[in-house]
């Protein structure tokens, strides 16, 4: 079923889960079924109506008490069993595997680290597709949920109790993922999307990202990046090349390569770019990002610098 | 007839002194009208909670609504959750033993008549003050769980968290209080020869509940306590930055919260266990295992609070027990449901709006109960926790569970509170857009959660099928704001020109049945006597008395 992403795998943790829920749907609508069939039932064939008999007296059975306490009791302990092998094979031990990415929840937005080769970014993930990659997820405010239904189980980022769990995904394709704990006013717009490629172009996108952009001196591009140093733009983003090094905002340094901003409130296109720095309430209402009253004319040499880190 | 007891021998009388109007209930200490002020006062929050219910539907109606905003709706989500569990099931349930229970046992009263009234105007008291919040600088904003830290003064704000803590605490003394009468009226005032194996499952149910409240709520008073240290005082209990544990807040409200579940279930169970013999002319099928499972699920409703955790990462041996523990919760529910069931058959069933509440109760719940199960299954879990796979089915517990039960019991036990019966016609109507709307409003929320629609988010990405499914659970809600509006006028006509009941109107069984319709202040003149479970069958049918049909039957 497409867009049913919980029984949509494409990996096998994911499908480990999916094909227990098939599974357990099925026993539970089996369920239902006998239980509404028994009320229907019951409920037509004695209801009161001239003619019918009068109501019996019993007070119960105690066979039957026994059947239908055994009856569920024995049908748990086969869900169980599906169980415990579901969770070995969607949640498999780290064993001393060091984490491929660490995954950061802040209000309302994702910072992912590759600790391997050092490359930063933000709300976009990029995965090799065959790999099983381990994540660290941790939280840098209040509680959030890392949550990519069609290739993983879904974990708590907590501040001060770090988390882990795989993410692979067999099949190349954009994956969306979203924060799943309530974490506050923009807890709606606290998505994220994972880009699954072939090793190859894996690689290229790292070594891309692990570049430092040229600073732009003239024209309208030199214009915005000399507004990013003067601004306070750097005090909570971080762009390569540029000074300062804050996390409080998501690292800009290739941002013209990434399909989302905002974290999913919207596409990243120059337009939206431009109505983001405008008036970033009209994108995400109540985000930490400032309205900074910009001229349309700072606002389009912002755009024009930012389009060309990538 | 020695058997026949007066009534000064069970308990004395409560000086009430003749009051007129208005201050005749605020002054009261007369436990039926202590009864109706908490039903009036959950009619009143349920009309709160319903109002920002349907303003959270309308601004999900549509992707990209803009009717509220990120912050008012997250108050309204916030608010209409502690609404719904505090200031309406709660009270709710609590207004109908409070009426109830001293009839049903042959009581003129509850055992501390003074106390029962401290009980419901502390409770409304921590209501008021919870709604005192959105004209003090705004509600409550982190949700019914306030999760630290979110619920810390470093991401919240406003001062709403700290009216809910406060007045959760006001609701929980109230609450707390509220049990401990029940227990000791169910323990010490029962009328000559009703044992405590003879007492109605309604009787019975509460007082295991009641136990329940007395073990959870302190647990859910002391956090509050501590919540309050955090945000007044500084304490960084829940808070990580400064050396605390966020998820020691969620142990501490779970070991609170999932008892709670049960405390909203357990008095449905109990309404359940009185409306379906009585309407379908039997006694309740297995007695003692409907009165055993329900000992069982309290006693197990402490060993599964972490099912609400099992994202949190607490390590699989550890989710494990839990996931256990929770499937075993199954087992004595899945036995209540069959005995209902069992109690239908070879009845003779009329289907008054009372029984049609109760029986699709029985189906609307066991929904709630089956959904439930795939939380317990913690891979499953790690898939729908936080999406609206799990707000359908708390709704499904909650409303067609603990809200169908209560409609059950109003209709049920309105003639007896007020001389009069419900119109029929009118319930017929109010069962019909209730069973529709309810339905069409929370049935589609399952596939929307499995389609990947996090819960608490007050917009959505405009994908294929999620309008659509959105836009049919609102207008679920509106008919549900129908089927109210229906309620509404049926009681008023029914108040006025309402077909006047009599003192048994069911051919029901149990005490309260063998007094007026509405009972007089001292409750009974004369007790019937109590020789099994149901003295009014007894007195009616003395050929055919339960006691007689046992003894031949074990002979």
């Amino acid at each position: 079923m497409q867009g049913v992403v919980t029984l949509n795998p494409f990996s096998p943790q994911a499908a480990a889960i999916s094909h227990l829920f098939v599974a357990i749907l099925l026993v539970l609508a089996g369920i239902f079924a006998l239980v509404a069939a028994l009320v229907i039932y019951a409920s037509i064939r004695y209801r009161d109506r001239p003619g019918a008999p009068e109501a019996s007296q019993e007070f119960g059975s105690r066979r039957l008490e026994i059947a239908w306490t055994l009856g569920p009791v024995l049908l748990l302990a086969v869900i169980f069993a599906f169980m415990v092998r579901a969770i070995n094979a969607s949640d498999p031990p780290i064993e001393d595997r060091q984490p491929d990415l660490r995954v950061i929840g802040h209000q309302w937005w994702w910072e992912v680290e590759y600790p391997k080769s050092g490359v930063v970014t933000a709300n976009e993930i990029h995965i090799p597709i065959g790999t099983s990659m381990l994540v660290e997820v941790d939280a840098a405010d209040v509680i959030h949920d890392f949550w990519v239904p069609e290739l993983a189980r879904k974990v708590d980022a907590i501040p001060g109790h770090v988390n882990h769990l795989w993410i692979r995904a067999d099949t190349a394709g954009v994956y969306w993922g979203a924060c799943a704990e309530f974490c506050g006013s923009e807890h709606a717009w606290m998505r994220m999307i994972v880009v699954a490629q072939p090793q190859a172009d894996f690689d290229a996108w790292q070594s891309v990202q692990l570049t430092t952009p040229p600073i732009p001196v003239a024209g309208a591009q030199g214009q915005g990046a000399q507004l990013v140093k003067d601004e306070t733009c750097l005090n909570c983003h971080a762009i390569s090349g540029l000074p300062g090094n804050k996390r409080i905002g998501p690292d800009l340094t290739h941002i013209a390569g990434r399909r989302i901003i905002a974290a999913g409130a919207t596409e990243n296109t120059p337009e939206n770019l431009y109505r983001w720095l405008k008036d970033p309430a009209s994108i995400k209402p109540e985000s930490h990002m400032p309205n900074f009253l910009l001229s349309d004319d700072n606002a389009h040499a912002l755009v024009a610098y930012l389009e060309t880190l990538n | 007839m020695s058997d026949i007891v007066a009534t000064d021998r069970i308990a004395p009388l409560e000086e009430n002194p003749e009051r007129a109007g208005f201050l005749s209930w605020v002054a009261s200490v007369d436990h039926k009208q202590i009864g109706i002020m908490y039903l009036l006062s959950g009619l009143a929050f349920f009309g709160l909670g319903g109002l920002e219910a349907l303003i959270i539907r309308v601004q999900l109606a549509m992707p990209g609504n803009h009717v509220v905003t990120p912050d008012t709706f997250n108050q309204l989500f916030s608010m209409h959750g502690t609404t719904m569990i505090f200031l309406v099931i709660m009270p709710v349930m609590a207004g109908l033993t409070a009426y109830v229970i001293p009839l049903m046992i042959g009581a003129r009263d509850v055992a501390f008549p003074r106390l029962n009234a401290l009980s419901f105007w502390v409770q409304l008291f921590g209501g008021v003050l919870l709604y005192f919040s959105f004209i003090a600088g705004g509600a409550p904003n982190a949700g019914w769980f306030s999760y630290a830290p979110l619920s810390e003064p470093a991401f919240s704000f406003n001062n709403g968290v700290t009216y809910w803590v406060l007045g959760l605490l006001g609701i929980g003394i109230g609450t707390l209080a509220g049990a401990i009468n029940m227990i000791v009226t169910i323990l010490k005032l029962r009328v000559p020869g009703m044992t405590i194996r003879r007492v109605p499952l309604f009787v019975w149910m509460t007082l295991v509940n009641s136990f329940l409240m007395v073990l959870a709520l302190p647990v859910l008073n002391a956090s509050l306590v501590m919540l309050a240290a955090d945000r007044l005082l500084n304490a960084h209990i829940f808070t990580p930055a400064f050396g605390g544990s966020a998820i020691l807040w969620q142990h501490y409200f779970w070991g609170f919260g999932h008892p709670e579940v049960y405390i909203m279930i357990l008095p449905a169970f109990a309404i359940i266990s009185e409306v379906i013999p009585v309407f379908a002319g039997k006694p309740i099928y297995g007695y003692e295992f409907v009165a055993g499972s329900t000992v069982a699920i309290a006693f197990l409703s402490f060993a599964v609070w972490a099912h609400h955790m099992f994202a949190v990462g607490l390590g699989h041996l550890f989710d494990l027990f839990f996931g256990i523990s929770s499937m075993t919760i199954a087992v004595p529910t899945g036995i209540k449901i069959f005995n209902w069931t069992a109690t239908l058959y070879k009845g003779r069933i009329r289907f008054t709006t009372a029984m049609k509440f109760a029986v699709s109760f029985l189906l609307m719940f066991t929904i709630g109960g089956l959904s439930g199960v795939s939380f317990a299954v913690v891979p499953l879990d790690w898939q729908l926790t936080d999406t609206y796979y799990l707000v359908a089915h708390l709704h499904y517990v909650l409303f067609g569970g603990s809200v169908f039960a209560i409609l059950a019991g109003i209709y049920y036990w309105f003639p007896k509170m007020s001389g009069r019966l419900l119109n029929e016609h009118i319930g017929n109507w109010h069962f019909w857009l209730t069973f529709v709307g309810f339905n069409l409003t929370f049935l589609v929320q399952h596939l929307l959660g499995m389609m990947g629609m996090p819960r608490r988010v007050f917009t959505y990405p405009d994908w294929p099928g999620w309008m659509t499914l959105n836009m049919i659970s609102t207008i679920g809600a509106f008919v549900l704001l129908l089927s109210v509006i229906v309620f509404l006028w049926n009681i008023m006509v029914s108040l006025k020109t309402g077909e006047i009941a009599g003192d048994n109107p069911w051919d029901a069984w149990t005490l309260e049945w063998a007094t007026t319709s509405p009972p007089p202040p001292e409750n009974f003149d004369l007790v019937p006597p109590v020789h099994g479970r149901r003295p009014l069958w007894d007195l009616k049918h003395p050929d055919r008395a339960d006691e007689l049909v046992a003894a031949a039957a074990g002979k």
